[in-house]
């Protein structure tokens, strides 16, 4: 007996239309993540509250001037010069008695800052300064931060500060995260970032 | 004789495409999962500075974009060639942001409110006065946390 076979579907316009699709998604993926850096802004503060005073040495001064020129400290500065000049400053641990601090290696030159705690960078920009110009000196002075930190990271538990913390962010990474946490934090205030902003003057 | 002889057409077998579709669907399918529409339309020139210090801004739906250049060359006849601040699809002044800022926490969960990061996606010629009033804005607006967002690379090259 002769089987009837059903009739088939002509599946062959379903590639046509699956590629109709894929050309679509294709053309408004975007795949990349951003990247960029990470700060906090200070919060607004009352009038009234009077600002604590700091001693001159312990604040390192960066101004950024209209033709984008670097004044550290009074003296001009070349950009590839100012990671170094930052590191030298924080590091310093020029103080003495209670102030002093026992893992800086810095040349402990009583002018300079008395220990990473107190050590402040104060950034003034103009109102004419570039973005860009801005963003590097930024970038210089937390890769700073960053070269200190990650040296007593390495000193204290053999790992690179960053990599801690990006293995804090990551949710896939196995290992004890309170931990983790603690050591971060520990070398946190070990070198605080203290980067202070002033409105930009004319 | 003829009964061993095979049946041979001259011409080559076709390639089987049956298998094609699955191919075309399993791409298909990889890229729907990994898109991620295109939120703005830029208006504005959007070169980005160099950085190498720099973190990953993960979780898109937790930030806002703001951005700031100058206005792309058709749009510089009517809107001048100073740079100006974009948000969403159009243009906005510095007054705007703080609206903005209300108007994006409104739209999200309660609880996910405080993990919101401002993005700044500033051309890397703009001048710092804007940016500084951009940053003024979002103080006020106790929006604290912020990325400047760049590319990755040398600031030499800036």
């Amino acid at each position: 007996m002769a089987r009837r076979s059903s009739p088939e579907i002509n599946a062959g316009s379903m590639a046509d239309i699956a590629f109709l699709l894929l050309i679509f998604f294709l053309v408004t993926t975007t795949m990349e993540t951003d990247r960029g850096i990470s700060r906090k802004l200070p919060p607004m503060q009352d009038e009234d509250v009077v600002p604590p005073i700091i001693r001159q040495k312990n604040i390192f001064t960066v101004i950024v001037s209209r033709d984008n020129q670097l004044l550290v400290e009074d003296q001009l500065m070349e950009l590839k010069d100012l990671r170094q000049a930052a590191v030298e400053f924080l590091d310093n641990g020029g103080g003495v008695g209670e102030e002093a601090c026992d893992y800086c290696q810095g040349p402990r030159d009583p002018q300079s800052s008395d220990n990473p705690d107190k050590a402040i960078i104060s950034l003034v920009n103009d109102r004419k300064t570039e973005y860009g110009t801005y963003i590097s000196v930024q970038n210089e002075l937390v890769a700073a931060y960053n070269q200190l930190r990650n040296r007593e990271a390495n000193r204290l538990f053999n790992m690179d500060f960053t990599q801690m913390e990006a293995n804090f962010n990551d949710v896939n990474w196995r290992g004890n995260k309170e931990q983790l946490k603690e050591r971060i934090e520990q070398i946190k205030t070990m070198y605080p970032q203290k980067l202070s902003e002033a409105e930009p003057k004319n | 004789m003829s009964k061993f002889k095979k049946k041979k057409s001259g011409e080559l077998p076709a390639v089987n495409t049956a298998s094609l579709p699955d191919i075309v669907f399993m791409l298909l399918f990889f890229f729907m999962v990994a898109t991620v529409m295109r939120q703005n339309t830029p208006l504005i020139q959007n070169t980005l500075p160099f950085a190498d210090q720099v973190e990953k801004l993960d979780k898109k739906d937790l930030v806002m974009y703001i951005y700031a250049g100058k206005p792309l060359p058709r749009y510089q006849q009517t809107f001048g060639t100073e740079a100006r601040i974009q948000l969403n699809d159009k243009f906005a002044t510095v007054s705007e942001v703080q609206q903005f800022i209300y108007s994006e926490r409104e739209a999200k969960r309660e609880e996910l409110i405080p993990y919101l990061t401002t993005a700044l996606k500033v051309d890397v010629e703009t001048n710092m006065g804007l940016v500084s009033d951009i940053k003024q804005e979002l103080r006020k607006a106790d929006a604290l946390k912020i990325n400047y967002t760049t590319r990755t690379g040398e600031v030499s090259k800036n």
